[in-house]
């Protein structure tokens, strides 16, 4: 275990999380691509605090911080769905980027 | 035996991680997303952050439950039995996300990372507990704050009637215009 393999995940994570969120259409599914790439964020911080700094505690807060993200990232994704789908009845973002009729 | 148990998490998070764009079905997705998050936090417990690591799996089986329910609400062809690609301009997607990769082992590769600076606490979650309720105290509060402004914005977001519509444009009518009148009548 060394502290280049844990980013290498986390650097791994982030990318599939970005190449999720740029091409999938589906609102919710673009959530999921933002998820995975918070998801590579908290690797990085647990390694960073684990390999280079253990003695403060800065990268657990940074753990907590990116944690806390993750929950509001996704409530305020499922209101802003559930907002446009009320509002238009679309679901995916090139539907919801076009001018209502 | 940690190096072992390292990389079985590793694959498994970066393998559930790239199903999550791969498989049909819209519930099949949630979960290989909740186990690509499962492997996360197994890293993290790895790294002796018992806590955190903790916090993680049941914070997001509890989210992967929810999210799983707003699929089959929102999304069409939620069972995935009729395979379809919602996907746009997916080769610059994959271009941009193997770049970024590139460019972040690049970093990880080249920088001449700083070596380690002291030991871990004997408790690591002690040290938490005490360090946001001391000197991140500010940190805390405005997570706190955060939270409570969320709370406010996906009610707002969510709800179908607000006051406006309840009570006109000025909010100046007398009785509320709801499709149940309540009250006694009076």
């Amino acid at each position: 275990m060394t502290l280049e393999l844990f980013l290498l995940l986390g650097a791994a994570l982030f990318a599939i999380g970005l190449y999720g969120a740029l091409s999938q259409q589906s609102v919710v599914m673009l959530m999921m691509g933002l998820e995975l790439m918070l998801g590579g964020l908290i690797v990085a911080a647990a390694a960073f605090w684990y390999f280079l700094a253990p003695a403060s505690t800065d990268g657990q807060v940074l753990v907590i911080v990116l944690i806390t993200v993750m929950a509001l990232e996704m409530a305020v994704g499922f209101a802003v769905v559930t907002a446009i789908f009320r509002a238009r009845e679309v679901d995916m973002t090139d539907m919801a980027a076009d001018l209502k009729e | 035996m940690t190096t072992v148990l390292f990389w079985i998490f590793a694959v498994g998070a970066v393998v559930s991680g790239l199903l999550v764009f791969r498989l049909d079905s819209m519930a099949r997705v949630t979960f290989a997303l909740l186990a690509s998050f499962l492997f996360v936090a197994a890293e993290v417990l790895l790294l002796g952050l018992g806590y955190l690591g903790v916090v993680i799996i049941l914070m997001m089986v509890m989210e992967m439950v929810i999210m799983a329910v707003f699929m089959i609400m929102y999304m069409m062809n939620p069972a995935g039995l009729m395979p379809m690609s919602m996907v746009h301009n997916k080769a610059g997607s994959m271009s941009i996300a193997v770049a970024t990769f590139a460019v972040l082992a690049a970093g990880i590769v080249l920088v001449d990372w700083p070596a380690r600076a002291g030991q871990p606490p004997a408790d690591p979650t002690a040290a938490l507990g005490a360090a946001l309720m001391g000197t991140q105290m500010l940190t805390m509060m405005t997570l706190g704050l955060a939270i409570f402004t969320t709370i406010i914005t996906t009610v707002l977001l969510a709800t179908a009637r607000g006051r406006y519509d309840r009570f006109g444009d000025d909010l100046d009518a007398a009785r509320a215009d709801d499709p149940v009148p309540g009250g006694l009548g009076r």
